[in-house]
């Protein structure tokens, strides 16, 4: 408990600083703080930082006030995750300034971040599954005994009187294995209190979390931040930041895009902020419908009637959903993320087990048939991340494409590879793929080439049903123009797609029918020409629902 | 069968076990393989004859020894933590190395292809039946001592924090890598130790002397599921297998070759879930992301 008195110092200071600023000043959009003022809890500012060669950060900056909770929201991948490696000393920036309290922080490490009074509260807990609550509670500065022996009666007397000041109770002795999500949550967060945490950092904390674990959670956020402690919160849930935050920064593609405060915004207006106003080519000319020589068999395309999947935790991400694309159709889902697109897919695809409910492909029930048999009966899937499940990297190009299809490329076992070569030529110059080389590994290729081997891979055969996931996600202007017209054309052809996508634009221009994705559920299904940004935005963020046809 | 006779060489069989066994949960609970226990008990055998030889005491022996395991461990720590190779193919390079540097230097210092000359051991009285032997009480009170580091000490808590999920000990300030440089060196040590044990009990060093009894203190630990009391109740069932064996010779009951595939089977019984479960550490073996 030393660190926490400790820390109760500068937490004096912070408050007098605090309440000496009037609100409204900290809203002002990244003011250089005068001399008179104090300064920020948190400032980070010019920070990039790039894996490879991809640039999680670039110029991204935060400015988070002492005593308030402060929203840092963009979609998947916008780099808040990063930022806050950084700020946290489990990252050092490429460049950039931290300063903590006013402290130069930059580049420091993990434990200079916790003495300063930096706590993460990480998206994945970073709890020991075999150890108990007291053992992860002092882990890395544990209580002695005669200076050798762990003092185990004072790591659990640790969390019994922080459990009393905050509100979290846990018993100390139980095994994290053994705890539910939202109580390893507060294993989690009694964790940095304990390290003397003045500064507290949730990583999507309520991504695993029901209804009224996610309510105990704000209360105990909003009673920490009446204490005189400084919140960050990362989300992308729009409801939570309207709920909860004091100030909000919004980030896109690796840069900070506004900082606002809550009390002067509206959701629609931070989902813009969050989504971007970038114009893919696509958008605006929208597709028109296809003149259908005959009406489609009743039984043909894509039909999924009442599918629930359970997440990891005996929630159920995807409720009760029931829709139908028919051949010649493409059915857009829009959705913040993390509202059950990605578990759609999977369980449509066969990589995610279905609870309960069917799928069908041209009559054909495939709710429990391997992925291999799905390919069989038509379905192809363009996976959202084409690194992990689209492409193997070492591989070639050739043989990456014909991933998943080898057997019609071999005989008697043997893979021939005339065949391979011949189908990989073609494939490259139908889809335009650049270098035109079969025998590249795919690591060697842009981000757009690779996705559109992909694309090859699973458009290039025969197919009835498609799943496009994020089709265009990472990829250079060009690629997405090239597998845009590739989803019209095979819509043209009566092929029945099914799009997820981020992009909003992308939804709109493609789909003939657009459905909303809200909390596992189809908030809306809605023909294209009805909709727009702002009436989707509204189902995005929950504040409207209802079935329209 | 002298019951008394019987349990007095099941212990002094044990005793190299106990040591490597009790070495390798330490490793193997912070994240590193430990089929290297075979490499650091010939090494630390080689360099306690070594050091007795030159020396005429079997206390310089003994710190000989121990300077052997630890040499190598280090080599095996440097391999599979700094520069993150696989930790089962250095662990079987570590094990050949040990064969051949220690071949090379029986030849380079004693002129031999098989053995060394005798050196001094400990104790000796015939009457005390090697139980006025330190190594062989220190042997029995390893375990219970790795036990109370494991699961007393601040150091254990890491350790095993370490090898269940790296990245929380990490997010607390704790340095994976070094928990597990001293992991790795502590097993050097002990596994080094269960050497010298045998080496001086038999006075000498031959060629390849540890004839498979790392690969058993490797069982014993699975066998234990990783934990250092019970991995010594299977030092003990094995030393008692390999005990039978010695004291039925002779007597063609029963081949020996099957009472010597009784730990073997044994691991593989563990391993398949017959007994209990046998979880390993979950990080064990996972170069640290």
């Amino acid at each position: 408990m030393k660190e926490r008195e400790a820390g109760g110092g500068r937490r004096e200071a912070g408050n007098q600083a605090g309440f000496s600023v009037p609100a409204s000043s900290a809203a002002s959009a990244v003011p250089p703080p005068a001399s008179h003022l104090p300064p920020p809890a948190i400032r980070m500012e010019g920070i990039d930082k790039s894996f490879g060669a991809i640039r999680a950060n670039r110029g991204a900056s935060l400015q988070v006030m002492p005593r308030e909770i402060h929203a840092l929201v963009g979609e998947n991948g916008a780099g808040k995750s990063t930022l806050m490696r950084i700020l946290g000393g489990l990252m050092k920036p490429d460049a950039g300034r931290v300063e903590v309290n006013g402290r130069d922080a930059t580049g420091w490490s993990t434990n200079e971040a916790i003495a300063a009074g930096i706590g993460i509260v990480h998206q994945h807990f970073m709890l020991v599954p075999t150890l108990t609550v007291a053992e992860n509670l002092v882990l890395g500065c544990e209580p002695k005994v005669r200076r050798i022996v762990l003092d185990y009666s004072r790591a659990a007397e640790s969390v019994r009187t922080l459990s009393n000041e905050t509100g979290l109770v846990i018993a100390p002795e139980r095994l994290i294995s053994d705890l539910s999500v939202g109580e390893a949550q507060r294993v989690e967060i009694l964790k940095v209190l304990f390290r003397g945490a003045k500064l507290l950092v949730l990583d999507e904390p309520t991504a695993v979390l029901s209804p009224p674990e996610v309510r105990e959670l704000w209360t105990v956020l909003r009673r920490l931040r009446d204490n005189g402690d400084t919140i960050v919160l990362i989300t992308h849930r729009l409801d939570e930041v309207v709920d909860l935050s004091d100030t909000i920064t919004v980030m896109r593609a690796g840069k900070t895009v506004a900082r606002i405060k809550t009390s002067e915004t509206t959701p629609a207006e931070i989902a813009r902020l969050m989504v971007g106003r970038d114009v893919s080519l696509s958008a605006g000319k929208r597709v028109q419908p296809v003149d259908r020589a005959t009406a489609p068999q009743p039984d043909q395309g894509l039909e999924v009637g009442g599918l629930t999947v359970m997440g990891s935790r005996g929630i159920r991400v995807i409720d009760d959903v029931s829709f139908t694309v028919k051949p010649g159709e493409i059915l857009g889902i829009a959705g913040v993320e993390g509202n059950g697109q990605t578990e759609v897919i999977e369980a449509l695809a066969g990589l995610r087990p279905v609870f309960s409910g069917t799928i069908m492909v041209d009559g054909a029930e495939i709710t429990r048939r391997t992925v291999a048999e799905r390919h069989d009966v038509g379905l192809s899937h363009i996976p959202e991340d084409r690194h992990r499940r689209g492409l193997i990297l070492e591989y070639t190009v050739a043989n990456n494409l014909i991933l998943g299809v080898q057997k019609h490329f071999s005989s008697h076992g043997i893979i021939d590879r005339d065949r391979v070569m011949e189908n990989a030529l073609t494939e490259i110059s139908s889809f335009d793929i650049r270098p035109p080389s079969p025998v590249l590994a795919a690591r060697a290729l842009s981000g757009g080439n690779q996705q559109k081997v992909v694309v090859a891979r699973e458009m290039g055969r025969e197919f009835s049903v498609l799943l496009a996931s994020q089709p265009t996600r990472g990829v250079d202007v060009g690629a997405i123009e090239f597998i845009h017209q590739q989803l019209l054309d095979a819509r043209a052809q009566g092929k029945a797609i099914l799009l997820v996508s981020a992009e909003l634009n992308e939804v709109l221009a493609l789909s003939d029918r657009i459905a909303v994705m809200y909390r596992g559920k189809f908030a809306v299904v809605m023909p294209a020409v009805q909709a727009s940004e702002e009436v989707l935005g509204e189902y995005m963020i929950g504040t409207k629902k209802g079935t329209a046809a | 069968m002298n019951p008394f006779s019987f349990l007095t060489q099941m212990i002094r069989i044990a005793v190299p076990f106990l040591f490597a066994a009790s070495g390798g949960v330490v490793a193997e609970r912070s994240g590193i393989v430990s089929l290297t226990l075979e490499g650091f008990m010939l090494s630390g055998a080689f360099a306690a004859v070594l050091g007795t030889n030159y020396s005429g005491s079997p206390w310089v022996g003994v710190l000989c020894g121990i300077l052997g395991g630890l040499i190598f461990s280090l080599i095996h720590a440097v391999a599979t933590i700094r520069y993150r190779a696989d930790q089962v193919v250095v662990g079987v390079a570590i094990n050949l190395l040990a064969i051949g540097v220690t071949r090379f230097f029986l030849k380079l210092f004693f002129a031999s292809s098989s053995n060394s000359p005798r050196v001094a051991g400990f104790g000796g009285n015939i009457k005390a039946a090697g139980f006025d032997n330190p190594l062989l009480w220190l042997g029995v009170l390893v375990a219970p001592f790795v036990a109370f580091v494991i699961y007393k000490t601040p150091f254990g808590l890491r350790v095993r924090a370490a090898g269940e999920h790296p990245d929380a000990a990490e997010s607390v300030g704790v340095s994976v890598t070094r928990v597990r440089y001293a992991a790795v060196a502590i097993s050097g040590i002990l596994a080094g130790l269960g050497g010298v044990y045998l080496a001086l009990d038999q006075h000498q060093f031959t060629d390849q002397m540890t004839a498979g009894r790392g690969f058993i203190a490797i069982s014993a630990v699975i066998f234990g599921r990783w934990d250092p009391i019970r991995a010594a109740l299977a030092c003990l069932l094995f030393a008692a297998a390999e005990t039978l064996q010695i004291q039925l010779q002779g007597s063609h009951a029963i081949p020996s070759q099957f009472v010597e595939m009784i730990p073997y089977a044994l691991t593989i019984i563990a391993l398949a879930g017959v007994v209990g479960r046998a979880v390993p550490p979950a990080a064990l073996g996972k170069a640290e992301a």
